[in-house]
């Protein structure tokens, strides 16, 4: 199955407090990689088996949350594609000359119905994952802290949850794997885990009154022991906790989820289930939510649902 | 040792017949969970969230970085803080807003 159109999540742009609590926070702790800095005091960063220059941009600012997330899609003639596509549904673009970001090549930006800013590009440079492309080995002697793989994800807080699926679906070609709904009969969705490619979720949009929240960045480990190594850390360090380390039902996650120094929720997981087309769409009702969110004690817990940035 | 743990500062909550320690160096947020009152709201703990917001009317206090979305310039000269990033210096008297109001005013 070739992948086509958007490919993947490629990067966030996160709002810090204090960058030297932060740079502490994701590369001695969480294991990320600097990659570069800029004029405007902004940190790139990026997972050691990512190849592509950076997937996190620490910016400082006096509030935190999220400023955009990109998404890396396969060609130009899809960028220009989805532009218009884009435009022709209603949604304004903004073109954002390379080089605004270092290392990554002309974006196409636009808000969702939820508020928050996403955005398109083709390159980014590759700067390789430590290993080298000709008999490499399998893994990297020099990380440090929870050695997390790469960026995974993004869930967000907005008020047009209907809106947000539906340019998701309809214009940039993604697929939902799975929906939660409540209300009478079902009828009401509050949640939303969609796809680009093969994975249960490249972004997930949970229904809030306020526009543009960031509910967690999320972060790829390969098992349950790097889960729990992780969770080793926080505790060494003391890193706050939100909850875990458990297991979600929606998209199958064995998870812990963690603030960072300005109170952005970071997430750490591992597992889930590969996404094929054909997949069919998994729905979750109310009356499961609490073993939707988290399987084992299956209580939903206020503060994951509401604390955002 | 129950003498030696009670040793710090007394912060004292305005409208409720309610006070509790914090130890030296120790964050105002930490002592008020151990008020053990059901549903302080303990969010992020980071100045981020606001979910902890306190107003502080006597007393000293040193502050770490609070999210401006949720403590403004003004607020924060006014004595508002994030309870998770401020730190007593002597004993205060605090009014609980937003969020925290609803735990610490319940009966336990």
């Amino acid at each position: 199955m070739p992948m086509t159109g958007v490919l993947r999540p490629g990067h966030v742009q996160i709002r810090v407090l204090d960058m030297a609590a932060s740079l502490t926070h994701y590369i001695d702790r969480m294991g990320l990689l600097e990659t570069d800095r800029d004029e405007q005091g902004r940190v790139y960063l990026k997972g050691w088996d990512e190849h592509d220059w950076f997937s996190v941009v620490l910016r400082p600012a006096d509030a935190p949350g999220m400023d955009f997330m990109g998404f890396k899609v396969d060609s130009v003639e899809t960028l220009n594609r989805l532009e218009q596509a884009l435009n022709e549904y209603g949604c304004p673009t903004n073109r954002i000359p390379a080089g605004d970001l270092k290392h990554c090549g002309e974006r196409v930006s636009f808000v969702s119905p939820m508020g928050h800013t996403f955005e398109l590009y083709v390159d980014k440079d590759s700067i390789g994952n430590g290993l080298g492309n000709k008999n490499p080995h399998p893994w990297r002697e020099d990380l440090k802290g929870m050695k997390v793989h790469r960026f995974d994800h993004c869930l967000l807080y907005g008020d047009d949850l209907d809106g947000a699926v539906k340019l998701f679906t309809e214009v940039l070609g993604f697929q939902q794997t799975e929906k939660v709904m409540v209300g009478p009969d079902h009828s009401v969705q509050i949640a939303s885990f969609l796809t680009c490619g093969m994975k249960a979720h490249d972004i997930a949009l949970i229904r809030h009154p306020e526009k543009d929240k960031l509910h967690h960045v999320s972060f790829l480990l390969r098992s349950w022991e790097e889960v729990l190594h992780a969770a080793d850390i926080m505790g060494r360090y003391k890193i706050p906790i939100d909850i875990g380390p458990t297991r979600h039902g929606i998209t199958r996650g064995r998870t812990i989820y963690f603030f960072d120094p300005s109170g952005n929720r970071n997430e750490t997981f591992c597992d889930s289930y590969d996404w094929y087309p054909d997949n069919p769409e998994i729905t979750w009702t109310e009356d499961e939510l609490g073993g939707a969110i988290f399987y084992h004690d299956q209580q939903l817990n206020e503060r994951f649902l509401n604390v955002v940035t | 040792m129950l003498s030696y743990l009670q040793q710090g500062y007394t912060i004292h909550i305005n409208e409720i017949e309610e006070k509790f320690v914090c130890r030296p160096q120790e964050l105002l947020l930490a002592g008020m969970v151990r008020l053990g009152k059901r549903g302080i709201p303990v969010g992020c703990r980071s100045g981020g969230c606001g979910v902890c917001k306190v107003h502080v009317q006597q007393g000293e206090y040193a502050t770490g970085k609070m999210s401006r979305a949720h403590v403004s310039e003004q607020e924060e000269q006014a004595g508002y803080v994030l309870a998770c990033r401020c730190e007593p210096k002597s004993d205060l008297v605090i009014t609980v807003i937003g969020q925290m109001r609803k735990a610490t005013h319940a009966s336990i």
